[in-house]
Order: structure tokens, then C-alpha cells, then sequence
């Protein structure tokens, strides 16, 4: 099986560490990730705001660069969501890409794994983002990994199926309800007791986690595949 | 009452609501309170899947074949003894209602008035604003939307008008202005739930008996006997359609279902939906006039206002399923946070959202921004009963908005220069490449431009790493 790591623009910029994580938990579960170097966007954010024809030509040129593939793997469950949900509505002759999947779902679904081999000592609670949960559908899969990770204490995270309240070009149009809703998320964090939020993407985690960090809260932010990729050798 | 008309755009006003403590808290507790007692309500049905299957494609059968169905009622109520009128448009229904009050007699001596059932459409078209211009006082009997009137408020729910208020500032408002219009408030008026609802009760009863002309809307209008149906709680919508000799319903022409058969379906849907009850406490059903029995004298008056544009609108035509039930506001983030009259709109929240901006077009303020009122969570879609695809239309929208309505030039340019980047990976990388070798310049807080400061005002951007995942992978998998 041919699998090609979709990284995300956000990731491959801002959260390079999620990336390496990625590779370095898939590497270790023995799957030989290729990056396809040509890819960039998957064209969510045009295409939320309103500028469908610039998505459709992200939506062509992500069909090009994954032609070939078996598989997409990416750690964002919105991307992954919009790449297999909106992409096919979008783009027009190009050839089919391969199935897109959220990293969560390829450990459980496609891997059959939830013991992934991982250590992190920590106390843990999960946000599972608006898209991974309604739009993937992917329910336990992200709880089920992490209760697997040795040494963790997952803590339940109150209202946990509410929006952060990032939702893309919103939390710039609409600051105040978006850190509005961004400081409640941080507060139901905090109150679970935890010292790091978890989730299965980095958007989320970067609205969240400036929050936090303005807000001086004591709990830090950390993308679900650089805790699955953590092992004793790591501590 | 006060209008929408001028109202600032949606993050204007939020940035104002979000910051009102009373407001967000009164939100909180009354949004939680009816979401987990609709999760309640709708559990307890094994096949409610089904019945908002079933919901979804009785609307949209009626909506493909709406021509039809609104003939057929035409000719069902005419033959039921009423009278239909036809209205293209808010002035012309405002018009009809005011010409039909008029007729009923009364003179400087005998002031015109009507008593009013809680009706969207006549929010939605200000008819209590016309009808105060033509010299008629409509008084509201609802219990909240009667709580909004004497406070010279606007409503900022579609099913609790008065979600913002808690009782004790129904108390207050009571206290002060119950005696401007009518009966006063009882001396020594107390804030527990029954010394209001009884000072309401007080206060309106004169009212109804009063009354020569009631005004309504309607939950639904059954084309094969063209009957009209309102669901209600409190019994004042009882005393409306019964009491008046003369009755006028302002109704959407989307209200319109074929059968009583499909009326089972919305009477299973509606209240579990919006009030969280298996079945509402009142639901009154007329079909023109009977001699000796209510009201002498039906006019129904068919609303467009906007609906058959919407209909020509093959995405955004789903909005026109709504039920009114208003459960996606309750469980909406962004409405508990930015509160009803952010809006701007008789209909708030995400099927506002996308129902006002294809009513009203996009050209205003207010109506440009409500596309983007939404963070796209999907929790209005999970809960709608007629399987609305809010987010959906809410991206179609947008697309309407940057196209049509200046103030985008700026995002457009640079979407296409993001876009134009994306598509070229050799610029991608070099932009990419600048962005990360310039890290230690980025501040933690910006000033201009505005997206920017947007973002930094309120959170701290994250610091750029010393190389994208790019060069990594380039450096360590070659």
C-alpha cells in the first residue's frame, strides 16, 4: 500500500512538530509514508469564506499531487473532512484522489491498532474538534488511542462537544465571539485539571492555545500525534 | 417596539453582547436548560430518524409543487367561507392587514385594536409598527413577546422572545410599564414565576374580551381543507382565534403542508424540537368560518416577501423547510455567546443566519455579515428536525457575498494571491522558507492590518518554528 502523508499548510508552517511526529509514529507502526513534495492546500479556508473558484483549483491540484496513492493520511480531521466530503463536489475532470483519512482513523480503522506503543506520563483531556466528531464521525477512535498510551490519566473534559470557537476565517471576523467561546473551552481545560489539551488538529490547538497563553491558564496544548508518537525512550 | 432597520453588522454588535455579563449568563442558563431537554425529548423516539426524513421530504415535496398546493388552499379556505389576499412583499401585507382592521369600524372615540397570537410573519414584516402608523394598537399576548412590548425591546429568540430577560427584570419592566397599557401590575408584584404569569394573566384578560379583530400567523396551512393550524403553550393563542369577530392570518406560503396525514408528522417533530414537550399544551385548528362559532369573519393573507427568490435558489431553497422550532439556536455557540439581537432580524441565530440574508438580500450591513456568523460547527444541522444543511448554505451565501457586495476587494486579493502561492510550489516554499527564517521578528502582538490585530488582540499568535516540516522532511528523507 502506497501511502501518501498529506501534512497541511498550517502543519508544514506552524507545527513542523506534528509533522515528524506523524512520520515517526507511522514509520514505527512499519508503514512507509511518502511526501508528495508538490502538494501545498487543501483549499478550506477559501472555500469557507466564500472563494469556491480558488478552492476548485486547490481541490484539482490536491487530486494531482496524491494521483497514484493508495491512501492520504493527514493529522487534521477538518482537512481530511473537506478533502473527502467537498473535494469531490469541487473538482471537475481531474481524477479521483486517493481516500483521505484523518490520522485517528487510519491508526484504528485502517491499521486495526489502538495500543500504538506509546508513553506519556501526563494528565490529558481530549477537545474532540467540531469536524472530527460531526463531520468524520469519528466518536471514541481518539479516546480509545489515548487510553491505550501507557502512564496517561485522561481527564473528561466538560462540554467537550462545544466549538472552540476558532472555525477558520471567523476567529478573525468575529474576534470577540471567537474568543468568547475560545476562553469557555480553556476554562472547561483547566477545571478537568489537566496539564495538556489534546486534540486531532492543529487549528483548533492554535486559537486555543493563544488563548491560553494570553490568559496565562496553566495547561498546554498538544496536537494527539505527538502523544501517541511519545515512547519511554522520549521521557 | 424598535426595528432592525440601520442595525451595525454582527460582529459590531457582538463585540458589544459578548462583553454583557447579565446577558451571557441569562443565555447560558435558558439555551443549556431547553438543549438537554430537547436531547431528553427527541431520545425517547426509536424512529426519530425517520420523522425528520419524513419532515424534510414533505417539505421539500410541497416547495417543488408550491404553485399547486397554494391554489388548492386558496380555493379550500374561499369555499370554507374566508377570504384569501395575496402579498408580494411587507408593505403590501402591512397594507391589506391595516385596510381589513379599518373596515371592522371604530373612530377617534372607539380606538382600533387588535389582539395578536406570538406570529413570526408579522414580526418579520413589522406589522405592529404599521398598524401604530395607522393610528390601530396591536397588543401582543404572548407572555414573553408581551414582556418585550411593554419594554420597548425587540424579541432575540424565534420561541423565548424574552430569553435575554430573567425575572427579575420582568418584574421591573411589569412594575413600570404594565399601567401605559392597561391594567396595572398588581401592588407589591414578586418575581416568582406564578405573581408574574398572574399579573400577565390580569393584564391581557381585558384585552381579549375587548378585542374586535384578532391577528395571528400560522405553524401550518393543510391545503386539502385549508385549515390553518397554531401550536401554542400558554392559551392566549386560544383566546386570539376564538374571542374577535373578525380574524386575519398573515401566513409565509412555505407554511403550506398537502394533508392532515403529513400534519402527524410536525406535530411529532415541532414540539419535541422547541420546547422539549411530547405535545404542545395548545393546538388550534380553523377552517374559514362557521356560523356561532368564532369568529365571523377569516382573511388569510398569503406572505411572499422574499420566499419564491429564495425557492429560485436550488442550495439555499432548504431554509424554507424551517418549523420555527428554534432548536439550533439553542444549542448555536455563537447565539448563546453574541445573544438574539446581534442578528438584527425577527429570525436570530443560524437559520437566521441563512434565512434573513435571502429574504432581505445581502446589500446592508447587518445582512452581508450574517453568512459569516458561524464558526460552521455543525451543531445546528445535528439538532434541525427538518434536516436543514445550515452550513451549507451558510458557505453558499458567502460565496453570494464576495461576489456581489463591495467591501471584499481586499480579501479577494489576497485569497487570490494565497491561492496563486498554493497553486505554485516553488513561491509556496519560498514564501514558506521567508515566514520561518524571519521567526524572530514576528511580534506577539500586532498592530495593522486588521485581520492581524483581530487574531493578536485576544490571543497570542505561536511562535514560528526554525524550519517548516518541508525542509525537514527534505533534509531526513532523502
Amino acid at each position: 500500500m502506497r501511502v501518501a502523508l498529506f501534512i497541511t499548510c498550517v502543519n508544514d508552517l506552524a507545527f513542523p512538530q506534528t509533522g515528524r511526529a506523524t512520520v515517526a509514529l507511522l514509520e514505527r507502526l512499519g508503514v512507509r509514508v511518502e511526501f508528495p513534495a508538490q502538494q501545498t492546500c487543501c483549499g478550506q479556508m477559501q472555500y469557507n469564506t466564500g472563494y469556491r473558484t480558488q478552492a476548485v483549483l486547490l481541490a484539482e491540484k490536491f487530486a494531482r499531487d496524491f494521483e497514484g496513492f493508495d491512501a492520504v493520511v493527514t493529522p487534521s480531521g477538518s482537512c481530511a473532512a473537506f478533502a473527502r466530503d467537498i473535494h469531490p463536489t469541487l473538482a471537475s475532470g481531474a481524477a479521483p484522489a486517493p481516500p483521505v483519512y484523518d490520522l485517528t482513523e487510519f491508526l484504528t480503522d485502517v491499521l486495526g491498532v489502538e495500543d500504538v506503543g506509546a508513553y506519556f506520563p501526563h494528565r490529558v483531556t481530549y477537545h474532540p474538534t467540531c469536524h472530527s466528531s460531526r463531520l468524520l464521525k469519528l466518536g471514541d477512535r481518539p479516546l480509545r488511542l489515548l487510553r491505550a498510551v501507557e502512564g496517561l490519566e485522561l481527564a473528561e473534559l466538560p462540554a467537550a462537544d462545544e466549538c472552540c470557537g476558532f472555525g477558520g476565517t471567523f476567529s478573525v471576523k468575529n474576534p470577540d465571539v471567537s474568543a468568547a467561546m475560545g476562553t469557555d473551552k480553556i476554562a472547561h481545560a483547566t477545571e478537568s485539571g489537566a496539564q495538556y489539551l489534546a486534540s486531532a488538529d492543529n487549528s483548533c490547538l492554535m486559537h486555543l492555545g493563544g488563548i491560553a497563553q494570553r490568559g496565562r491558564a496553566p495547561i498546554k496544548t498538544i496536537h494527539l500525534a505527538e502523544i501517541l508518537a511519545s515512547t519511554k525512550e522520549d521521557a | 417596539m424598535r426595528t432592525d432597520v440601520g442595525m451595525p453588522s454582527f460582529p459590531k454588535a457582538a463585540k458589544i453582547s459578548t462583553k454583557d455579563a447579565g446577558l451571557r449568563a441569562n443565555l447560558t442558563r435558558a439555551t443549556h436548560t431547553i438543549r438537554d431537554k430537547r436531547a431528553k425529548a427527541v431520545a425517547e423516539l426509536e424512529d426519530w430518524a425517520e420523522l425528520r426524513e419524513a419532515g424534510k421530504q414533505i417539505k421539500d415535496h410541497t416547495l417543488r409543487h408550491l404553485d399547486r398546493y397554494l391554489i388548492q388552499a386558496e380555493q379550500a379556505v374561499t369555499e370554507a367561507g374566508g377570504h384569501v389576499h395575496w402579498a408580494r412583499d411587507a408593505a403590501e401585507a402591512n397594507r391589506i392587514v391595516a385596510d381589513l382592521v379599518k373596515a371592522t369600524g371604530g373612530n377617534d372615540d372607539q380606538p382600533r385594536e387588535v389582539v395578536k397570537v406570538k406570529s413570526m410573519a408579522t414580526q418579520e414584516i413589522g406589522l405592529n409598527e404599521a398598524l401604530a402608523a395607522e393610528g390601530i394598537t396591536a397588543y401582543e399576548t404572548d407572555l414573553a413577546e408581551l414582556i418585550v412590548q411593554l419594554g420597548d425591546d425587540r424579541p432575540s429568540h424565534i420561541l423565548v422572545p424574552a430569553i435575554h430577560r430573567n425575572r427579575t427584570e420582568i418584574r421591573d419592566i411589569f412594575r413600570t410599564k404594565m399601567a401605559a397599557w392597561g391594567r396595572p401590575a398588581p401592588e407589591n408584584l414578586t418575581d416568582t414565576p406564578a405573581d408574574l404569569a398572574e399579573a400577565a394573566r390580569l393584564h391581557l384578560r381585558e384585552k381579549f374580551l375587548r378585542a374586535k379583530v384578532g391577528v395571528s400567523g400560522a405553524n401550518f396551512l393543510i391545503a386539502e381543507t385549508g385549515t390553518l393550524v397554531v401550536v401554542e403553550s400558554e392559551g392566549n393563542g386560544r383566546m386570539c382565534l376564538t374571542l374577535p369577530e373578525t380574524l386575519i392570518s398573515v401566513v409565509g406560503i412555505e407554511k403550506i403542508i398537502p394533508t392532515w396525514q403529513d400534519l402527524e408528522v410536525f406535530l411529532q417533530l415541532l414540539p419535541r424540537s422547541s420546547t422539549a414537550e411530547r405535545m404542545n399544551p395548545y393546538t388550534s385548528t380553523w377552517t374559514g368560518t362557521t356560523d356561532g362559532d368564532g369568529p365571523s369573519d377569516f382573511h388569510l393573507v398569503l406572505l411572499d416577501n422574499g420566499r419564491t427568490d429564495t425557492l429560485a435558489d436550488e442550495v439555499g431553497r432548504q431554509a424554507l423547510r424551517c418549523i420555527r422550532c428554534s432548536a439550533c439556536l439553542n444549542v448555536c455557540p455563537v447565539y448563546e455567546r453574541a445573544g438574539g439581537h446581534a442578528y438584527g432580524s425577527a429570525y436570530p441565530g443560524p437559520i437566521g443566519a441563512i434565512l434573513t440574508p435571502q429574504l432581505r438580500g445581502t446589500a446592508s450591513e447587518i445582512d452581508a455579515s450574517l453568512p459569516y456568523a458561524s464558526t460552521l460547527c455543525g451543531a445546528c444541522y445535528e439538532v434541525c428536525p427538518v434536516a436543514i444543511d445550515i452550513p451549507e448554505v451558510l458557505v453558499h451565501l458567502r460565496e453570494r457575498v464576495v461576489e456581489n457586495e463591495p467591501g471584499h476587494k481586499t480579501e479577494r486579493a489576497a485569497m487570490k494571491a494565497a491561492t496563486y502561492a498554493m497553486t505554485h510550489p516553488a513561491a509556496y516554499r519560498m514564501a514558506e522558507n521567508a515566514a520561518v527564517a524571519t521567526r524572530a521578528l514576528h511580534p506577539k502582538r500586532l498592530p495593522a492590518p486588521a485581520p492581524a490585530k483581530a487574531w493578536t488582540d485576544s490571543r497570542d499568535l505561536p511562535d514560528l518554528p526554525k524550519q517548516t516540516f518541508r525542509q525537514w522532511w527534505k533534509e531526513t528523507h532523502r
